[in-house]
């Protein structure tokens, strides 16, 4: 039977919302092709008890990997476990994250099957998957044509929403494959682990030059926390003069996102952060400017200085989230 | 050391986009060709280390039609010693052809170090620098924004979701390069000089079978014109309502 392997992927003992995401996606190709979907979950012992939640979102199979070695990324370890199991299948699935751009590879390469990365939709046909991917920076949408017995698919976070298709699922544990680590994590910087991710973050504030100074960010984080589920990101100029991190960058050369909701403060909206938040759901500006670019994207831009905007806007959706 | 770099020859990232008659390519025309940022960046990474390290060679290779010869000879005018041209008819857009092609190219050349971009303009994909990797079975680090080699060894810095990591590695390695880790020289006249003496090998790519095609090319929707709200903190309660209201995002 043509069936679908997902890689959902687990942060300690959780499934990401990335990892339902792709669940969803593989429940949409498996109806399409005639054939069950299979999640892999791999994580620090503990991640047995989320199998059923993938059940929710159409899993008919889950294997269970469990070992102390996947609290983190063990990325030799985990495209060994995946490949051995996947040669069968129509598709192996997975999100486009920081640990799907660097397993998806490596899958490919193993299984020597073709890959389309960064998806952000699909359909199938006969031995061709067809799938829309956000090129040139996100300047031009390529249709690709995937052909083959078996196919490598990633997924563009946020681009699929995790969908109910309740079942209770079949589970096995497995133990993962033998694999020589080669490459070793020495340190973890920023402590930040656990922070939301931008890339599935439904809410997005970021942050310009127009903050002046990295002190100014506190303005930024306050919104954000207003906000509850919302992640903090930067433009360029922010992270090349060392306010924020390079990993915080939005844009061509940065992270590109799609959150429901995106906050541009002191941002100019030159084409190269477009490039990365564009496709936003709905996009805030507030500027002092009222012919910078950001506005010409903006649903909702707001004339005025940060420093006086930004704190009543903290206030007021402080007040609107406790109404709720 | 012996260094390899794969480059990518892309349009200049800057353009405004059209699409060509038949759908299914962007339309060239005025475009500006040059090599790929990231790939630009991974240069400079094997100019730095060789410099600082005394004697070695880096070597560029790229897939692609006769045009990326311009682009490998750019290579070698900023002081790259040789460039290797794996000949195709026009774009491959499928990363694990490609990656054959490099893997066949590089499996006898000795390198310690074989360097990429962290995703190409165009293709946006960050597949070929990990596949290549995997085809060679060497270690692979991705999205590097630092890297020191000593006695054998690498030690790089990664940026990843909300965090960065520090990882080493043993050499022969892959290593695929972020911005942030080195500015591109330009090259000097006298590198563009020495440049035109310098060896460019010609071959066939060996791509194996192409899995991936692209059926059709289209600009993303534009965004609906936006409206402006309002002036300074007077505008956030109308603000506050249209996100709840209007986006339903609050
Ligand atoms: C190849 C390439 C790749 C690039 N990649 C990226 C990328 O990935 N991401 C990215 O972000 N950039 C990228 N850039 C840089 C990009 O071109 C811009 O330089 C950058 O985005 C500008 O950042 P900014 O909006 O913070 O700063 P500025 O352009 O300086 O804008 C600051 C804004 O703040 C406003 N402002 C100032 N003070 C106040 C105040 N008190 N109240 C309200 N508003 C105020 C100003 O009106 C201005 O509009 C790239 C550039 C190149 C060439
Ligand atoms: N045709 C090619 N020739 C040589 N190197 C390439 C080619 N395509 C991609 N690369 C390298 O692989 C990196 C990632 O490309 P991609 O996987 O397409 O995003 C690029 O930055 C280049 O270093």
């Amino acid at each position: 039977m043509p069936n679908v392997l997902v890689f959902a992927e687990s942060r300690g003992t959780d499934i990401r919302k990335v990892g339902l995401e792709a669940v969803t996606a593989a429940r949409a190709l498996a109806d399409a092709v005639g054939g069950e979907v299979h999640a892999l979950v791999g994580g620090p012992p503990g991640i047995a008890g989320k199998a059923a939640a993938l059940g929710q979102y159409g899993a008919d199979a889950v294997f269970v990997c469990e070992n102390a070695a996947f609290a983190h990324y063990a990325r030799e370890t985990i495209a060994a476990t995946i490949a051995e199991r996947a040669k069968s299948y129509r598709a192996v699935v997975l999100p486009f994250s920081a640990t799907g751009r660097d397993l998806g590879p490596r899958l490919a390469a193993k299984l020597d099957a073709p890959i389309a990365a960064d998806i952000v939709s699909l359909s199938a046909s006969g031995d061709t998957i067809t799938v829309k991917h956000p090129g040139y920076a996100n300047k031009v949408i390529v249709t690709l044509a995937v052909t083959g017995p078996l196919a490598v698919l990633s997924l563009r976070p946020s681009a699929f929403t995790p969908k109910e298709a309740p079942r209770t699922p079949r589970t096995e544990s497995i133990t993962a494959s033998a694999a020589t680590e080669r490459v070793a994590v020495k340190e973890v910087l920023e402590g930040a682990r656990g922070k939301l991710d931008l890339g599935e973050a439904p809410v997005i504030v970021s942050g310009g030059r127009g903050l002046r100074a990295p002190e100014n960010f506190k303005l930024v984080e306050d919104l954000a926390a207003a906000f509850g589920n919302a992640a903090v990101g930067a433009t360029r100029a922010v992270t090349d003069e060392g306010w924020r991190p390079v990993s915080d960058q939005i844009g061509q050369t940065g992270r590109q996102v799609s959150p429901q909701l995106y906050v541009a403060v002191g941002i100019s909206g030159a084409i190269q952060h477009l490039a990365g938040m564009r496709t936003a759901k709905t996009i805030v500006a507030i500027n002092k400017d009222p012919e910078a670019p950001i506005f010409k994207v903006a649903d909702y831009g707001v004339v005025g200085d940060v420093f006086e905007v930004v704190p009543a806007l903290t206030d007021a959706v402080r007040e609107a989230k406790k109404g709720h | 050391m012996k260094i390899a770099v794969c480059i990518k020859r892309t349009p200049d990232s800057e353009s405004r986009f059209k699409i060509g008659g038949n759908g299914s390519a962007i339309d060239e025309t005025g475009l500006k060709f040059d090599m790929d940022d990231f790939a630009g960046y991974a240069i400079e990474v094997a100019l730095q280390l060789n410099e600082k390290q005394g004697p070695g060679e880096s070597v560029v290779f790229a897939v692609g039609p006769d045009s990326v010869q311009e682009t490998l000879r750019k290579a070698m005018s900023m002081g790259v010693d040789r460039a290797v041209h794996l000949k195709v008819d026009g774009p491959v857009f499928d990363g694990v052809a490609v990656s054959k092609a490099l893997a066949a190219e590089l499996k006898s050349g000795g390198f310690d170090l074989i360097l990429f971009g962290k995703y190409a303009f165009d293709t946006s994909a960050s597949i070929v620098g990990t596949a290549t990797a995997e085809l060679l079975g060497l270690p692979c680090v991705t999205a590097a924004s630092k890297l020191e080699i000593a006695s054998g060894r690498g030690t790089a810095r990664r940026e990843i979701e909300g965090a960065g990591e520090i990882v080493e590695f043993p050499l022969p390695a892959v290593v695929t390069i972020d911005e942030g880790i080195a500015r591109p020289r330009y090259p000097s006249l006298k590198g563009i000089m020495a440049a035109k003496k310098k060896p460019l090998e010609t071959k066939p790519a060996q791509l194996g079978p192409v899995r991936v095609q692209v059926k059709a090319m289209e600009l993303p929707p534009e965004r609906p014109a936006g409206k402006i709200v309002g002036q300074g903190a007077a505008a956030v309660p109308e603000l506050v309502r249209l996100l709840q209201n209007e986006a339903k995002v609050l």
